[in-house]
């Protein structure tokens, strides 16, 4: 096991490193500039990756910004999020036909792809860590999920450019990358454009073992833990997580839930664009003449009306209810269900809420006595 | 996520909006089942519903279902010999074990009384080694009360007392009015000594927890059974969430002493 | 087997649990043993309310008609429940039927009698009272949830 493994490869390395992975029949996955966002879409060579662009972000305000350099990681992370490939957001569950006066259920499609994902943040990867204590480390396993999941290989990449949203530190999640992967990339940029390279499982040696390369120096070495640690020192917010389930457990009538369903729209952007959001529906479809029927599976959102829909009408009817159920249940009852938080920190929330609702100001609102929020005059109605 | 098929072995119509079908495999039968716990049943093309168990017989599962929604119209309208998909069994039990050697105070509400008739079936066929069981029930109107000529065979037997009431009643009814929680009047407890089962509306269940403490029955030797929205049925899909729990996982038996905090908090 | 006097069958009663020996001597004077048939109308709607019973055996209905309706059972009280209460309130009548629905054996207070010793001793007016609202407050509570129809269909129909 060459786990631990350090090694330096350059931009030519790194595109060897994904026709490597393509030749093994992944579909590599990475990030790309696309409608003024860095997305994630098929890639297959660093030609398409996102170089020398930054991502200015802050609650409610994303701009690509150019940066000086030709780094090709250099910005935090996009609008997408890996789950649209592990947990996609329509997923065929089971297709059934009509066989007299009864029905044939027949086998699932095969899931179709093998992916490789290029350029996952630390905080991505426990993202997907988070995902898997809810698909996969369960008594019934998602098998969609499981597969892909089992499936795919991780090439991670250290932090070293986080956006006006992130948190990650508050959260313990990065922005160093520390385990989950099966190759970790730090960009360095001082003198040669170069990556370090970890290795975190047979397959990352594997390809490593592949693709020219030379042996970490010291200075290499350095340099990596350097660009962590200013990434580390440069979070755009700040969480308080002491003692955060049972504070939010306890203000559950805390006038604040009142004042942010005042700004909230409902619109679902921010479960949308959690790395973490698991939620699901499912929908029936039936062909005109009857004869076959499919069952999917549908991302759906804790903010919709009818998430909570008992007997024709919902539990938590208002913004209210359903921006707490949101966010307690991020921060809070996530711990008893699953022994950790479901934040991850990547700020996505923050930056793509319309009217930036910042979920670390909502909770630092929370730290304080409940005063009547609609004490500022201009806010009463 | 994928269903098992099942046949409508039998159909019986209870009430005018309420059916009892029993369901036997085509294929394999599912996983063997507790009382309290509940199958997903899937009409064609239609949509997925959860349903507590009401009974078996050998292979067949009963359901009883209360035709309110397009998903459990669908479940309604299946005639004998047609076909569905069962997913299961899902969901905590309730604890008839761990309430041996105590009496026994049962809470029905309405279509409430079809997850707890496998209970009370359970309590009867291991009738040594419970005290005294009170099976009080209610219903809205007389011809809203379920499994009448079974709860009439239960009061006969020995230590077993069934008391029926409904809401509102013309005075053709000869039986009690009032609401359901009335009936504890009308039983003999030693709080201390006793395991309460209730089911029914959410509200009624609250009203039926708080008339068995009041009595001095402890909110830990209470069962509630929670209804909230479901679809996956395996903690997967979120919609079940109340606090901590997931409904379809947790729950949907859920003792007193942890469903209290959660159904007093509005929207929760 | 010895029949047992009304002073020791008010005693037995929970609803007097927190009167006095002495409350209980006075009430007794104004209470008396009632007996009625299964079917039996004990009061009707209108008359005046100059009593109320302490229902021993048995069971009662409360009813009200309507013409163009069957008679609607408003609730039915059994043993040891209160039987009226309209007779602390004017204009003392009361506005339901009650109907013996079973052979029912209950005491009867005579309510003039015993609104007469109230007034001379508020103190007992006040434990007696006390002893009411519980029971109407109860009764309300459960109303309440009687209107609230929870086992009704409910009114959206979706999924479900």
């Amino acid at each position: 096991m060459a786990n631990g493994l350090r090694a330096v490869i350059d931009v030519d390395g790194l595109d060897e490193v994904i026709t490597r992975l393509r030749v093994q029949g992944f579909s590599t996955i990475g990030p790309t500039c696309r409608d003024g966002a860095i997305v994630y879409d098929e890639i297959e060579a660093t030609g398409e990756l996102p170089r020398g662009w930054a991502d200015d972000q802050d609650a409610g305000t994303y701009r690509l910004v150019r940066r000086d350099d030709e780094a090709l990681f250099g910005y935090a992370v996009g609008p997408h999020s890996w789950k649209q490939y592990l947990h996609p957001p329509g997923e065929l569950l089971f297709e059934v036909r009509r066989d007299g006066g009864g029905f044939v259920i027949e086998e699932r499609p095969e899931p179709k792809s093998r992916y490789a994902f290029i350029g996952v943040r630390a905080c991505e990867l426990a993202a997907i860590g988070v995902q898997d204590r809810v698909l996969v480390e369960s008594e019934h396993p998602a098998g969609g999920y499981s597969v892909r999941r089992g499936e795919a290989f991780l090439l991670a990449v250290d932090c070293g450019e986080p956006g006006g949203s992130c948190f990650c530190v508050s959260m313990g999640t990065g922005p160093g990358v520390s385990s989950g992967f099966d190759l970790a990339l730090t960009e360095l940029m001082s003198g040669e454009h170069r990556f370090l390279v970890r290795v975190g499982s047979d397959a990352g040696a594997a390809v490593l073992g592949e693709v020219a390369s030379r042996e970490a120096t010291g200075e290499d070495l350095a340099e990596a833990r350097r660009v962590v640690e200013m990434a580390g020192a440069r979070m755009g917010r700040h969480l308080d997580t002491d003692g955060l389930p049972v504070l939010l457990a306890e203000n559950l009538e805390h006038p604040r839930w009142d004042d942010v369903a005042r700004r909230c729209l409902t619109c679902t952007n921010c479960t949308l664009v959690c790395p973490t959001c698991f939620c699901s529906t499912v929908e029936d479809l039936t062909t005109l003449d009857g004869q076959r029927a499919q069952r999917w599976q549908r991302w759906d959102s804790c903010f919709t009306l009818g998430f909570s829909e008992l007997h024709g009408s919902p539990v938590r009817h208002s913004t209210r209810g359903r921006y707490r159920q949101w966010l307690t249940h991020k921060l809070g009852t996530w711990w008893e269900q699953f022994g950790e938080s479901g934040c991850v920190g990547c700020g996505r929330c923050i930056t793509w809420c319309p009217v930036g609702i910042d979920m670390t100001a909502e909770v630092a609102a929370l730290r304080r006595p409940g005063v009547d929020a609609s004490a500022n005059p201009e806010e009463v109605r | 996520m994928v269903p098992t098929r099942y046949r409508v072995a039998t159909k019986r119509q209870e009430l005018t909006d309420t059916w009892t079908l029993g369901l036997e495999p085509v294929d394999e039968p599912l996983e063997p089942w507790s009382p309290g716990q509940f199958n997903m049943l899937w009409a064609f093309g239609v949509g997925e519903v959860a349903i507590s168990i009401s009974g078996s017989e050998d292979d067949t599962l009963l359901h009883t279902v209360r035709r309110v929604g397009a998903g459990t119209e669908a479940v309604c309208a299946l005639a004998e010999g047609e076909m569905l998909g069962l997913r299961g069994p899902f969901g905590s039990r309730w604890r008839t074990v761990e309430a041996r050697g105590k009496d026994v105070v049962i809470l029905a509400g309405g279509i409430g009384l079809a997850p707890l008739r496998p209970a009370i079936r359970q309590l009867l066929l291991d009738r040594g080694s419970y005290g005294r069981i009170s099976i009080l029930v209610g219903a809205r109107h007389p011809e809203d009360l379920l499994f009448v000529e079974e709860m009439s065979r239960w009061a006969e037997s020995p230590g077993v007392d069934v008391e029926i009431t409904v809401d509102t009643a013309s005075s053709g009814w000869s039986g009690h009015v009032g609401v359901v929680t009335s009936l504890m009047d009308r039983v003999e407890i030693d709080g201390s000594s006793v395991h309460g089962f209730a089911c029914g509306p959410e509200v009624m269940m609250r009203f039926a927890a708080k008339a068995l403490t009041d009595r001095g029955v402890a909110p830990t030797a209470i069962d509630v059974s929670l209804e909230r929205n479901m679809k996956c049925a395996i903690a997967q899909c979120g919609h079940c969430q109340l606090g901590p729990t997931f409904v379809c996982r947790d729950g949907p038996v859920l003792d007193y002493a942890t469903a209290q905090p959660l159904m007093m908090v509005r929207e929760r | 087997m010895k029949h047992k006097s009304i002073r020791e069958l008010l005693a037995e009663q929970p609803f007097f649990h927190d009167l006095r020996d002495s409350d209980l001597d006075l009430l007794a004077g104004c209470g008396e043993n009632a007996h009625f048939r299964a079917g039996e109308t004990i009061f009707g709607t209108g008359e005046p309310a100059d009593y109320f019973y302490l229902i021993r055996t048995g069971r009662v209905s409360l009813d009200i008609h309507a013409p163009g309706r069957a008679d609607i059972v408003i609730s039915t009280l059994g043993p040891d429940e209160v039987l009226g209460a309209s007779w602390l309130i004017p204009p003392y009548h009361w506005n339901f039927d009650a109907i013996a629905r079973e052979e029912t054996g209950a005491i009867r207070l005579d309510a003039t009698c015993l609104r007469g010793k109230c007034e001379d001793d508020p103190a007992l007016g006040y434990r007696l009272m006390k002893s009411f609202a519980q029971v109407i407050v109860d009764r309300l509570q459960r109303v309440r949830l009687q209107l609230l129809d929870v086992y009704g269909t409910p009114a959206a129909r979706a999924n479900g």
